[in-house]
């Protein structure tokens, strides 16, 4: 129960920080929209080429954004020197994880269903009558991909050059994500759109891997 | 020290042995003729690569629960050692697969595996490289360790439901496998010598750790004072 509460307020905290300048959202969004607007120049985005090519293009440009994204999540906490104060305001540290956690995934959930009306119209596919599996497919690769990033987040913010180490650690991981969310995606942008239960019940099952082990291992990640 | 000398005499000697088995005792394999002679390569550096990265993630464990240095060391020590088997399955395997596939390269499963898991481990060296405190540098790699470890298999089911086409395993058993027992015994010598090679590396890189872990500490003595 205390866990629960504890991260409905620090939920509060990380939400109330980010619309106060709403910096990460801005960023996050004009990034992907530049990824996607690039992307339509290295082939011809027509609407059959872009059924192939798409989703997987959609994908690389979230997870890069989300590895900018991800970043400032602890060392917003080791600049302002909050992060002992944190430790010391919950019971349990998990909670500290989970709100951050539950925050980024609704970040990145909704950068992403921002712009899949833009990708729409520049590639010529049609999501309308597959939007709510389209958000269901992407809410799950985004809590892969929330995951263990906010875990790396905490150990890229004690690190020399952590700007650049982030996405390092992230990506090769997140190999299994964007197969998964690659596949599941377009078999929703298909001339047949299918819900593809394998490939959601796979991203499913990498989430509570990891979630998992954060829950195991993450107060280890916040020690000083 | 004469315990290493008579180690390393003895893994020299089976490295040797098994060479001259692999290439005049086992039969030339009938399709792929003499360039499947890399498979006496190939497979125990795979094997060997595959025993040291669980070492590294049976390291990293312990060293979070442990907080005992050596373990420390031991994982760096493992993942160097996996990381330089896995180079070497990844430079031979393309020489094998040019003749045979006609193709360097191909996006199967074992590939990819290997390749993403050579990635992975080279994160985790990198980012020993850039934690300069001592003990957050064994924590938080340990930790980088353990959910690299864990998204091994994930990795591997992904691509393998994805796509795969290596040749299916022909040693440990499976209707149609079925080996030269010329072969087979070249095989078990040859992955017993890299499995000796592995250790004997894996001690060398262990004592450098230690020994590097106890300069460092001297000269922070020496700072101090």
């Amino acid at each position: 129960m205390t866990l629960l509460s504890n991260t409905a307020v620090l939920l509060g905290k990380e939400l109330r920080t980010e619309f106060r300048s709403r910096e990460l959202l801005t960023t996050t969004v004009v990034f992907i929209l530049m990824v996607v607007v690039l992307f339509s120049f290295t082939f011809d985005p027509s609407t059959s080429e872009s059924r192939r090519f798409g989703p997987g293009l959609l994908w690389l440009a979230f997870l890069f954004a989300a590895s900018l994204m991800l970043q400032p999540c602890f060392l917003r906490e080791q600049n302002n020197d909050t992060l002992s104060a944190l430790r010391l305001s919950v019971s349990d540290p998990f909670a500290i994880f989970l709100a951050k956690l539950i925050a980024n995934t609704f970040f990145l959930l909704l950068t992403e269903v921002l712009m899949l009306p833009v990708f729409a119209v520049l590639y010529n596919v049609h999501i309308l009558s597959v939007f709510p599996q389209l958000v269901l497919v992407f809410f799950l690769g985004s809590l892969g991909v929330a995951i263990p990033g906010t875990a790396f987040s905490a150990i890229s913010a004690q690190a020399r050059m952590r700007e650049l180490l982030l996405p390092l650690l992230l990506l090769p991981l997140l190999t299994p994500v964007l197969i998964a969310s690659t596949e599941a995606t377009a078999a929703l942008l298909d001339l047949n759109p299918q819900l593809r239960r394998d490939w959601l019940g796979f991203l499913a099952g990498f989430d509570v891997v990891f979630l998992t082990a954060l829950w195991l291992f993450g107060e280890y990640l916040l020690e000083e | 020290m004469l315990k290493t000398i008579l180690g390393v005499a003895a893994v020299f000697l089976l490295i040797a042995f098994t060479a001259y088995l692999s290439f005049y005792y086992a039969p030339i394999e009938k399709s792929m003729g003499v360039i499947q002679k890399i498979f006496y390569l190939h497979l125990p550096s795979a094997f060997s690569s595959f025993v040291a990265l669980g070492i590294c993630f049976y390291a990293n464990l312990r060293y979070v629960f442990t907080r005992q240095p050596k373990w420390d060391w031991l994982g760096v020590s493992a993942a160097e050692v996996g990381l330089a088997f896995i180079s070497v399955v990844l430079i031979t395997g393309p020489i094998w697969a040019h003749p045979v596939w006609g193709i360097w390269w191909t996006w199967d499963a074992r590939l990819t595996l290997t390749f993403v898991l050579w990635l992975l481990y080279i994160s985790y060296l990198l980012l020993r490289s850039m934690l300069e405190d001592p003990d957050k540098r064994a924590l938080f790699s340990a930790l980088f360790g353990i959910f690299a470890f864990l998204d091994v298999p994930l990795v591997y089911f992904s691509i393998r439901w994805w796509r795969t086409q290596h040749p299916q395993p022909v040693i440990l058993g499976g209707a149609g496998s079925g080996l030269d027992p010329r072969m087979r015994i070249s095989y078990l010598l040859v992955w017993l010598a890299f499995t000796g090679l592995m250790v004997l590396l894996l001690r060398a890189r262990y004592k450098l750790e230690a020994l590097r872990a106890g300069v460092d500490e001297l000269r922070r003595e020496a700072e101090i004072q």
